[in-house]
Parts: structure tokens; sequence; C-alpha cells
């Protein structure tokens, strides 16, 4: 049956059984691969993304519940030719090696600097707390965090756009 | 102790020690056994002058680095992105040789189509072997272009040189690379010399540069296997057995062939998958056949309870991995203790995933694979077809740390393949799945017994090791999941006991301190009740926590300081230099730490013959619960020559985060009836909470010095660093890996 998503900005038409996960329609149907398969019980964050200004794990929600719902995907922050202010910040950090945790790291991130662009380290990792990295780059992924955070509050000091 | 297992010793032709190894292996055979597992590869036919890494198995220049009639240039590695960083360095080393801007490169990795044979990306070893091989053979066809040119100009060769994609006269005329270039030229054997550039001219070598895959991974581009859509694409999952060795008995199928989207329930004898038009259809029939399907009862696993203790009891054989004797022993003290260490996953964040499809005869898989030319030799003796009719390209996956599932997901795409011809299959393992088959690092449990003489130096060592072999890699198609249940199966190749210098179970199993008397013996355990093969920096992650745990509890016996201990004992500048400099980037000393506080160091050189590695940590022990935290880590890195220093950073801050998570919380739990640390709640890792405040990792500058790998040596200093921490704030030494913390609490008696 059809469900009707807005993502990134976008409003479209997928068909899609109500029950499944929003991480597959967002893979297979819209062809967004920011979102990533990990666990599929929501226990590692690989497939977090952004729903009305909240982290969602999104292996674990079905389709049904997002209907008019605002969701976006680390696609909606920016692309390589022009990254917007949290994928500046991990690529001047370096903080990826593999990277298959970060987009999930990077929406969750997003999600507490969009609301408070100027929280302190320990309530980075706290908020963090349910994504997790393999490859250990923690110590890197904060820092690129909280640059993000400088980023976009300057941003937002001087009405800027980026 | 050990005569009750003395069968075949294996000896060495080297003595370990002093960091002077003699490599006796053809580089041949190293580029094959570059975990030190591989047993009789032959050398080459014909005796040649040693060739500078991986050239030795391919030397001509064109199989590395190519260039058009427009200049482009294209690089050509046998070894594959892990997320290390590598794509990056090898291209710092082309740009620098070849005078090029390095965002000019075409960087083509691990394919069997394309790319020279280099075996495994594995063991630390890609800058030894491919990036020295891309250096030399960008530093030859360099000198070949410029020889072109002074052709050309009639000019000596000296009045040249070479800049930019270009060759420069003294008087400025210029002569692009895609002037100077024809096929042929380029078609030579490389030589054992090359005009390398020195340090102080690096433009690129030993600057931190940006990796070239980040960009992308921070946006979503579909670079992993995982977002492979190719035109008609099906997806795919397996029904594996409840345990090794079941038997498929009976299946009805008919209910999920009905369900909607199903394309194909796919059985070979047990080998039992299901396909389907979409990625949750294929979840979704998956979970029905699993229900329908009937095993028989396959093997059962072995009682968990005191099963690494009774390893001293199983049969095995004898390796001896060193022995020396020099002195007569005047031993005043001795220390003596065993050292275990539990079945530990590699854990990939994404569960393995590899993409097939059979096409005009040809089975064409693309893998996360770290070994595209094993694999490929596996999938086609297991589909019994030519390997000339399996291509396998490697595309990155999730992080692997070693062998994961990459292998085995390629085998069961492959396979799945064969009955969809002309439809690529995408089969994607589930998160339980991983949890469950990838192979483990082998469980280990050693045990040491160690004299000081009167004068507070170690006079006598011996060190005996029970481990199973740490590496079971295709090759053979018996080392697939898949081919196991086959109606003909593929049995898996039984182990072999191989005493190698980069070693295996037994690597870093010799200290590399000044000893005269020593004895190091490896127990090989052939049986492998539970599925093993390389997890990052194979035995050296418990050899390594042994030997330093014990040198800290005879720098206790000393009544010396730890870090004054260990130099006391090592002669190799290079040893003494990284355990000085993470000292004194620590602030080490012996003043008093609050409460529940503690410090600790630890020392290895990886292998005895890669980078060295020291570091200093401080941790807090929370008396009522157990709870160890690490508050801040000061390490120093010695990797050779540097190519990307930020590129070794992030290497070593992981490598150091990752071995402290196996350390603090990791192992594999099981039953009689199977594996009961099926995904992250019964297998915890670390997280964000429980990381260090501060990891800072000093990298020597070491021009002109061999490159020496980087990824796997902080892995055997990590956990012996953490121990000794534990000590020193508890009081309470730790033999047996995870610290977790009810095992704390309960060592620590609160």
């Amino acid at each position: 049956m059809a469900v009707t998503l807005t993502v990134n900005g976008k409003t479209q038409q997928v068909d899609a059984d109500p029950e499944t996960p929003l991480l597959y329609v967002l893979r297979d149907d819209l062809e967004l691969n920011g979102a990533k398969y990990g666990c599929g019980v929501g226990q590692c964050g690989a497939c977090t993304v952004m729903v009305d200004n909240e982290a969602v794990l999104s292996c674990v929600t079905p389709v049904l519940l997002l209907e008019g719902r605002r969701i976006s995907t680390v696609e909606g922050l920016g692309t390589m030719e022009k990254p917007g202010p949290m994928q500046q910040a991990f690529i001047e950090q370096q903080a990826a090696q593999c990277g298959f945790c970060i987009p999930g790291m990077m929406m969750r991130a997003q999600a507490l600097l969009q609301a408070n662009p100027t929280v302190d380290e320990a309530a980075v990792r706290a908020h963090l707390e349910p994504n997790l990295c393999r490859c250990g780059t923690h110590m890197r992924i904060v820092k690129a965090v909280m640059r993000a955070g400088e980023l976009m509050h300057q941003s937002s000091q001087s009405g800027g756009s980026t | 102790m050990t005569h009750s297992d003395v069968k075949n010793p294996t000896r060495r032709g080297v003595l370990a020690g002093g960091g002077s190894l003699v490599v006796s292996f053809a580089l041949l055979s190293q580029v094959l056994a570059q975990e030190g597992e591989v047993q009789g590869a032959s050398p080459p036919a014909e005796p040649r002058p040693k060739l500078p890494g991986s050239l030795a198995g391919d030397p001509f220049l064109d199989a590395w680095i190519r260039i058009d009639g427009n200049g482009k240039v294209s690089v050509f590695t046998g070894k594959a992105e892990l997320g290390q960083g590598v794509k990056t360095a090898i291209i710092q080393v082309a740009a620098e040789e070849l005078e090029i801007d390095p965002a000019t490169i075409r960087l083509i990795t691990a394919d069997t189509g394309q790319t020279p044979n280099e075996g495994y990306t594995a063991g630390s070893q890609s800058m030894q072997n491919s990036g020295t091989a891309i250096r030399h053979a960008a530093a030859q066809v360099r000198d070949i272009l410029i020889g072109q040119a002074a052709a050309r100009w009639q000019v000596p060769i000296d009045q040249l040189r070479a800049e930019n994609g270009r060759v420069i006269r003294a008087d400025g005329q210029a002569l692009d690379y895609g002037s100077l270039v024809s096929a042929e030229i380029l078609h030579v054997e490389a030589t054992p010399q090359s005009r390398l550039k020195p340090a102080d001219r690096f433009r690129h070598m030993g600057k931190s540069m940006h990796r070239v895959d980040i960009p992308a991974k921070v946006t979503g581009a579909p670079i992993y296997v995982q977002d492979m859509r190719l035109p008609g694409m099906v997806h795919a999952r397996v029904v594996r057995p409840p345990r090794p060795g079941a038997t498929l008995v009976s299946l009805d199928s008919a209910e999920v062939e009905r369900m909607s989207g199903v394309v194909a329930v796919v059985r070979n004898g047990s080998f039992l998958a299901v396909v389907a038009e979409r990625e949750f259809q294929a979840i979704k029939a998956m979970q029905v056949l699993e229900m329908t399907a009937r095993w028989s009862e396959g093997t059962k696993f072995p009682k968990p309870d005191g099963f690494i203790q009774s390893f001293k009891n199983l049969p095995s054989q004898q390796g001896v991995v060193a022995e020396r004797s020099q002195d007569g022993v005047a031993a005043a003290r001795t220390f003596q203790a065993t050292f275990t260490r539990p079945y530990q996953i590699h854990g990939s964040i994404g569960p393995s995933c590899a993409v097939a499809l059979l096409e005009n005869g040809t089975t064409t898989v693309w893998s996360h694979t770290q070994g595209v030319y094993p694999d490929r030799a596996a999938i086609s003796e297991m589909l019994r077809v030519p390997p000339e009719q399996v291509r396998v390209i490697h595309v990155e996956g999730s992080g692997c740390y070693g062998h994961n599932g990459a292998d085995d997901a390629a085998a069961d795409a492959a396979l799945i393949a064969q009955a969809m011809p002309g439809r690529p299959v995408r089969l994607q393992w589930m998160r339980e799945q991983e949890h469950v088959w990838e192979p483990y690092g082998p469980a280990m449990l050693t045990e040491v017994r160690a004299s000081l003489d009167q004068a507070g130096r170690i006079v006598e060592w011996n060190y005996d090791l029970w481990s199973n072999t740490h590496t079971t890699r295709p090759g053979p198609a018996g080392s697939l999941i898949a081919a196991h249940s086959l109606p003909t199966p593929f049995q898996p190749p039984p182990a072999k006991l191989s005493i190698t210098p980069s070693g295996n179970g037994d690597r870093n199993a010799v200290p590399l301190y000044a000893i005269p008397n020593m004895r190091v013996i490896w127990h090989f355990l052939p049986e492998m009740p539970l599925r093993v093969s390389a997890l990052r920096a194979l035995g050296a992650y418990v050899n390594v926590f042994a030997i330093e745990s014990t040198m800290d509890e005879l720098a206790l016996m000393a009544n010396a300081d730890p870090v004054e201990f260990r130099l006391r004992h090592m002669e190799d500048p290079r040893g003494r230099a990284v355990i000085e400099a993470a000292a004194a980037d620590f602030g080490w000393s012996n003043d008093p730490l609050p409460e529940g506080r503690g410090r600790g160091f630890a020392f290895a050189r990886y292998k005895n013959l890669a980078a060295y590695l020291a570091m200093a940590l401080e941790l807090e022990v929370e008396r009522e619960t157990g709870r160890a935290r690490i508050i801040r880590v000061a390490s120093a890195i010695d990797s050779g020559e540097v190519v990307n220093p930020d590129g070794i950073r992030n290497q070593t801050e992981g490598g150091i985060i990752q071995a402290a998570s196996w350390t603090l919380y990791e192992a594999v739990t099981f039953e009689e009836n199977g594996i009961t640390s099926i995904d992250w709640s019964s297998y915890p890792i670390m997280r964000f909470g429980s990381v260090p405040e501060r990891i800072d990792v000093r990298i020597m500058d070491r021009p002109g010095e061999p490159f020496l790998g980087t990824g796997e040596a902080a892995q055997g200093p990590t956990p012996a660093a953490i121990a000794n921490a534990i000590r020193h704030a508890t009081g309470k030494r730790l033999y047996d890996i995870p610290f977790r913390a009810e095992n704390v609490k309960a060592a620590i008696g609160v």
C-alpha cells in the first residue's frame, strides 16, 4: 500500500507495507544510504535518523507511524560539494575509520545541537551513549560534535546560511 | 606440565630476541603468509634479486602504475580499504615519488580482475608490502619518464627534474607525462634499487592528508557493499542450522514461496536461503523459513564451565618458539602465574554482506573480504569451476578487524547467485548471524614462570601458551561455512602447527627484553570446538598482556619503578625511545594518586619485528561496583617512516579503545546447545560513557626507515596497561580477561 513520507524536505509516496521499518524504505525505496543496518533491534544506533527533530532508530520504527512527520537523514545535512556544519566538522576532525556508524552518530548529534549548539562535552558523551562504534573513533566523534556545535552557533550568530 | 604432550616439536631456525630476527621466508611466501599462517608457500622458481615489498610477487611496473596519453595516472594495489586509511596513505606515497598532485590519482584496490595479488590485507602489513612496492614502482616510473625526456631532448638526466606531472629542463621547457609515456616503457620489471626521494624533499609523505574516503562516508554516498543497487537486483537471506554440523532434515517451503515478493527458496543440500524482490520481504520470509526448517542435532558445544582452564588437558602438539640458555641461573625470586583470554568477536557494526552475479558463466562477487584472491580460490573450489570463472572485487564494508563473516557472506551470495542466473543477488547477514557464525578470536591460556637474581635482573623466563591456530582463512573451500552444508560437503582443512617469525598464536610470545635464559612453548590445540580465526593482533593480545603483567610483578619484587625496570632490560634504542616518550608525555611518577586511582604501563614491539608502542594510562576503580574506567592514556608509537601522521594517530586511538573494550567487557558465551552471546545486549562493548577523557599519541619521526605498519600495535599493550593500573589502584592482580565490574569486584573482595 502507499505511504506518504516527507524525507529531507521532500514529500513522496512509497509503496510499502505499513509495518515495514523506516530503514528499509529509506534504503531500498528512496535509495538513501546514510541510515545503516547494524542490528535491526535498536541496540547499536547505526540506523539513527531524525524525525521532527528527535533522534529515532529507523530499524525499529514502522513507516505507518511516520506519515505527516519530518524525517531527516545524513543526506539532508549537505553534500560532498557543500557539506553542512556537522559534516564539515567530521571531515575537519577526520572523525571516521570505517565510517559505518558515523551517519547514525551525526544524526543523533544533530538532534542534540539543533536544540542547543553550546552543550558541553559531558552532555555530548551522554547523548551519544546509544550509538556504538567498533573502530574506536569515539574521541574524534566527540571532538567533531563539539566542533559542529561551534560552527552551528557561529552560523546562527551571524544569521548565515551555512 | 609439558611432558604429556610432546609430539613433533617444531623449531624455528633463529632465536627471537634482541629484535634481530632473521626473516627466512622468501618475500613471495610472505605475501601469502602475512599472518604467519600459511605453510609451504613455494618460493619463486628462479633466484632473483630481492625486490622491495610486494614487487617481489608482481615485478612489472605496469602492474602497479599506468599512465595514459593524457597523463592520467592509475595506481593499482592488491590491498583493500578496511577503514584503516590505506587508500590515502598509498596515494600519498605514489604522488610523492611520481611528483604529481595526489588529487589526480585514480586508485584501484583489490580486484582479481585488475590488481596484483597481495594476499590478505592483514597483519598491519599494507604499507610494508604494498606501500613499499608502490613507492619503488613510482620512483622507477618517474625516472623512466625523465629518461624518455632526456633522450628526446638529448640532455643528461641530471639536468632534468620531475614536477607536477611534467619533466622540466633547466631552461624551463617541459614535457608532460602523457607525451612521454607509452605502454611498453612501463611494462618492464622493477629493479631492486630505486632513487627514492629524501625526506627533506617530501611534499606529501610525513604530512597529515585528509582521508580520501571520509567525505563520502559523512554524506551518505553509496560506497559500501551494503549500498550496492544493481539493475534487477534481488535480496537474499540465509537460514543457518541451529549448530554447526546440523543437516536439514525436512523443509516445508510452500508457505514461504507464497509470501509476497518471494522469488525463490534456494536449497542446496543443507544450505538454505530465501530470495525476494525487496529486502524486508526477504527478512520476513527468512523468519518463516526458520520456523519450518527441521534440522539434525549437529555438534554440541563444550560445557563452558572451566573450559578454558581445561586447555592444558586437551590433546596438543608442542612447538618451540624460543629457547635460549646462556648463564647458570642464580634465581633469587620467582613469579609464576596463569593468564587467560576468552573467545571474542570481531563485532563489525555492519553485519557481513555481499553481492553476486552469475552471468555468461562467470560469477562476479563484490565483497568486503580481506583477500580477493584467496576468496576467489575458495569460492571457485566450492562452485567447482576454474578460478577464471570467478571474479572477486573488494568493496568496503563495515570495519572487520580480521577474518569476520565477509568471506562466508561472499560464498553465500555466490551460491545463491547460481540459482538466479542473470540477476544480481544481495546477501545480507542478520546481526545474530554475525555474532553466532563469524569466526572468533581464539580463547587462550598461558603460564609464565620468571625469576630475578639478587640484583633485580631477570635471569630466567619460561612461558607456555595453549591455543588453537589463529587463522582458518580461505584459500580452501572448506574454510567457508556454506561449503560445509553442500550435498558433498567440503571439510575444514586440519589446522597445523607452524612456528614463523611473525607468529600466530605465539605472536609476541617472546619478550623483547634482554633475558639470558628463556624457553617459550606453544601447546598447539588442533581441535576447534568453536570456530576461530584471525582477530586483530592474533596471539599478541594475550601474550603481551601476560608478559607485561609479569614485568610489573617482577618490578615490584625488585622494588623498582615499572618504567625503569623495563628500560633496565631493553637494549633496542627504538624500544627505549617509545618507553621514555610515553612515560614523559604521561608525566609518569610515583606520586600518590587519589583513592581508587592507579597508573599502568606497557610496551611491545608488534610481532617483535614491526611497530614499537608504549603506553601509560590512569584509571579509576569504583570500589562499590568494581567498575574500572580509564581516565587518560599517553602512548608513543614508532611505525618507521611516517606517511600520514593523522592516520597513525587515528589507528592508534582506535586500537587502544577497541582493545580496552575487549579487556574490560568482552567474552563470547555459550552452552552445549549453542552460542548465547547473540547481540549487543548479550555481548556488550564499550560505549561513550566509558571511553577515556583523553588519549595522546606521540609519533616518533623515523625518516628513511622502512614502513613498519600501525593497525595492530596497540592491541597487546592495552590489556597489560589496564591490568597494571588496576593492580596499582587496588593491590590486586587480574589474570583473566574480561575485567568486567563483577570480576573486578570479586577480585578486590568488597
